[in-house]
């Protein structure tokens, strides 16, 4: 049989194309690679070459045709011992061989997910850390190290690279006494070249290291983003499965004091945009040393945002073996009725003294710590909704495409007929950081707006 | 000062610390030359299968080939060994047939059938094996070569004896983080090979036009890592130079860099009309450096293979192929529940 050549698709986007010129003519001897005919597309002209080997039987489009459609039959080639009359076999009038054009889905599969409707337990749930657990104090940096010393001593795979983190220990001295514990092969001090070495350590990860990788703040992530996104993010999902990124990226995030707006962006919403990121963002020591744990042991690569400010602050940790906080469970700080306070990091402790304050006023708010914004923890936020009617969001980023945005689209979405007021939410001001002290005090969230907006949806302004 | 500044910016011009290229080669037995034609030709046939079967509308988006460069994956995975791996840029079908993947799976990832290596999830530019040490396939010019080099910090730290092979090609030799990774593998010598495939051009944009010093073999000269020019169109000379780059790796003394002077005769991708060049420095590769022909000559020439003992592997390799696209055609699509897997290992 006389092997068909068809119209060539020359680009994601051809559906038909002219043929320029024969290149070949009937006759001809063709071999595998030889150019047959040229052929104009929506953008070029293009050179078709020959897969097959054999003799031009027939030129079934003439030279100088417009529109030919892709998958048309255009000419036919005689393999090695066929004469012509091979040809007469084949029909050549035969509409475009294309194959139909795969039809959209009927509908998008929905994405897995509990189907129950959220609603109020019956019961109380357990607390987090059991009543009577032996406690002590420490500051957000001590508890943080803990975690990652506890984490290397219990597997060689984890190391912890980053500019200045090991014979400085540390640029806000997180890493203090880790060098002299685990040594220059597990504590790495790197160049100042954050997309050499976040590519760098990605690969180690998909190797089945388990890096740590400190940037010194998350402002000089963003030249290690692609990273980050493109190498961490995507790769199991790309990979079909086989390759997963253990590897967690930590740094302080967001505004610290007075360092203007290269050195102050709160990054949460960014990295909770991305599928295939968890986005942890603690705000107590507790949480710090909880889930720095559980981002170690993660399978999955983990955007760990810390608060400078918060660095020194001192909590109840507890005294116990390890304290493991699990990704993806929000907290409830402190419990109420009247309204609902979401928020995260240093927004926490705006939350937190509004309420208290609030309580002296009678308006007992229930303050939701989400801890990790990506997954989100919808459900623990939609209980309280469900419970108070009323909302309030509260974070040092930016308003636009926000995590506030995001949550008060899911109080919409799950619990509209339960709420008594509009979501309301308290973020960082839309402008780049300014360095003035009372300019970056304008810009950030306060107490103040706090309590304001609480009072706006609870109608007792 | 000034003077001195500009003498020196003047020995740095265009070429001026160009090296010879290096065309040392070990003969190759009988059974190193059966080898490489079936490796190659595997990967020109399958080259030229998916550019059918692109033409036909069954692979969409971008399709990189690598026909005319394949000596340089050949060559190189000729000096290899178990477990060594290997990391490329979206210009990786050949890499992934020569470290020995499975062509059906390559090619019905190409269709985007559920059997493709990533499930259809990945296509022509994302493509791994965990089993055969293939790290991709990445789709990001440069992104691989910091990967890599991650790779290779794994062996040093797990105290193993593989090297890395990292390939990246004349264009991505520009990228920044490519220089940021020498630097960071050479300070603490990793085991990694860095494989520049300077087909000559970028997209459209011949290494004359977007490089400053065009010698890219010296491009480690700053951080201390030596770089040789090989002909990659000889397969032999490939394997002998990833010898000596291997050797050097795995005795600790840290990066090697590689540039493998070969040539792509088609397009960038399978929508590019390569206008940029002459169709007689296309003519002219084929005619006189075509790595296969050079394999088929010197079997013919020193009776290691008669006409026909060719015919049959060619055959073969046909048969391979044409299964591999019927497979690649017939496969069916991903279930639509393949939508929402592998976002996330269990937390
Ligand atoms: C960061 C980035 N910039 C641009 C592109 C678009 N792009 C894809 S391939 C390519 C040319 C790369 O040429 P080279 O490194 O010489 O590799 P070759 O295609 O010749 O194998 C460009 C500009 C990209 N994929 N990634
Ligand atoms: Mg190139």
């Amino acid at each position: 049989m006389p092997i068909k050549v068809l119209m060539p698709a020359l680009s994601p986007t051809m559906e038909e194309g002219n043929l320029a010129k024969w290149v070949k003519q009937e006759g001809d001897k063709v071999e595998i690679g030889d150019v047959i005919a040229e052929i104009e597309t929506d953008k070029a002209t293009m050179e078709v070459e020959s897969v097959e080997e054999g003799t031009l039987g027939k030129i079934v489009v003439a030279e100088g045709a417009q529109g030919v459609k892709v998958n048309e039959l255009i000419a036919l080639i005689l393999e090695e011992g066929e004469d012509a009359s091979a040809l007469d076999n084949v029909s050549t009038d035969a509409a475009p061989a294309a194959e139909e054009a795969p039809a959209a889905p009927a509908s998008v599969p929905a994405e897995p997910k509990s189907e129950a409707p959220v609603t109020l337990p019956d019961v109380e749930d357990e607390p987090e850390v059991p009543e009577g657990t032996p406690m002590k104090t420490q500051t957000v940096r001590e508890a943080l190290r803990d975690g990652m010393v506890e984490e290397m001593r219990r597997d060689d795979d984890v190391f912890l690279m980053g500019e200045e983190v090991a014979q400085y220990q540390g640029a806000y001295k997180i890493s203090q006494g880790m060098l002299d514990e685990f040594g220059e092969r597990r504590v790495i001090d790197t160049p100042i070249t954050e997309h050499g070495f976040t590519g760098l350590a990605a690969g180690a990860a998909m190797a089945g290291l388990r890096p740590i990788v400190e940037f010194m703040t998350f402002n000089f992530a963003m030249q290690a983003i692609d990273h980050i996104i493109n190498s961490s993010a995507k790769t199991l999902y790309m990979s079909g499965g086989q390759i997963h990124n253990p590897i967690v990226f930590r740094g302080p995030n967001g505004a610290a004091a007075r360092v203007a707006a290269q050195h102050s962006q709160d990054y949460t919403a960014w990295y909770s945009q991305v599928p295939g990121l968890v986005v942890v963002h603690p705000y107590s020591a507790a949480d710090y040393k909880g889930l720095i744990k559980s981002a170690i042991r993660s399978d999955n690569p983990v955007v760990f945002l810390e608060n400078e400010i918060l660095y020194g602050h001192s909590f109840d940790v507890p005294d116990v073996d390890d304290f493991i906080v699990p990704l993806g469970k929000a907290k409830i700080a402190r419990k109420g009725k009247d309204v609902t306070i979401v928020s995260f990091g240093m927004g926490m402790q705006h939350s937190l003294n509004a309420a208290e304050e609030l309580a002296k006023e009678g308006i007992e708010a229930e303050v939701i710590d989400l801890r990790t914004i990506r997954p989100l923890d919808t459900e623990t936020i939609i209980r309280s909704v469900i419970k108070t009617g009323r909302c309030v969001v509260v974070e040092e980023g930016w308003p636009q495409a926000s995590t506030s945005s995001e949550v008060a689209f899911r109080v919409m979405d799950q619990a509209f007929d339960y709420l008594d007021a509009p979501v309301a939410r308290v973020c960082g001001k839309d402008v780049p950081m300014p360095y003035a002290s009372n300019l970056e005090k304008l810009a950030l969230p306060t107490v103040a707006e706090v309590i304001g907006a609480v009072k706006a949806v609870t109608y007792t302004a | 000062m000034a003077a001195s500044a500009s003498s020196a910016a003047k020995k740095a011009a265009k070429g001026a610390s160009r090296t010879p290229v290096n065309r040392t080669i070990v003969e190759f037995d009988k059974d190193q030359e059966l080898h490489a034609y079936r490796e190659m030709l595997l990967i020109r046939r399958f080259e030229e299968k998916a550019g059918q079967l692109y033409g036909m509308g069954m692979i969409g988006g971008f399709c990189h080939l690598y026909i005319g460069q394949e000596a340089v994956v050949v060559g190189m995975q000729m000096a290899s060994k178990d477990g060594d791996q290997v990391v490329t840029s979206y210009r990786d079908h050949g890499h992934m047939l020569a470290c020995d993947m499975d062509p059906k799976g390559v090619m019905a990832e190409l269709t985007g059938r559920k059997d493709g290596y990533s499930k259809g999830k990945g296509g022509s530019m994302h493509m791994f094996s965990r089993e055969k040490n293939f790290f991709g396939g990445h789709g990001i010019v440069g992104a691989q070569v910091s990967i890599g080099t991650g790779l290779a910090f794994a062996n040093q730290y797990r105290g193993n004896d593989n090297v890395s092979f990292i390939y990246m090609g004349d264009g991505a030799s520009n990228q920044g983080q490519v220089y940021e990774s020498f630097n960071m593998a050479k300070l603490w010598n990793l085991p990694a090979i860095y494989v520049i495939e300077n087909n000559k051009y970028g997209m459209g944009t011949s290494v004359e036009r977007s490089s400053s010093n065009t010698d890219l073999s010296q491009r480690g000269i700053s951080f201390g890592i030596p770089g040789e020019q090989v002909d990659g169109m000889d397969v032999r000379a490939v394997m002998a130079a990833a010898e000596r780059a291997i050797e050097w790796a795995r005795e600790g003394k840290g990066p090697y860099i590689l540039e493998m002077i070969t040539y792509r005769y088609r397009g960038h991708s399978m929508s590019d009309p390569a206008k940029y060049r002459s169709k007689e420095e296309v003519q002219k590769m084929r005619n006189e450096h075509d790595p296969i022909e050079q394999v088929r000559q010197r079997l013919i020439d020193g009776g290691f293979a008669s006409e026909d003992e060719l015919k049959s592997i060619d055959k073969d390799i046909r048969a391979v192929v044409s299964n591999a696209a019927d497979f690649a055609q017939s496969n069916p699509e991903p279930d639509e529940s393949e939508l929402w897997t592998d976002i996330y290992m269990p937390l």
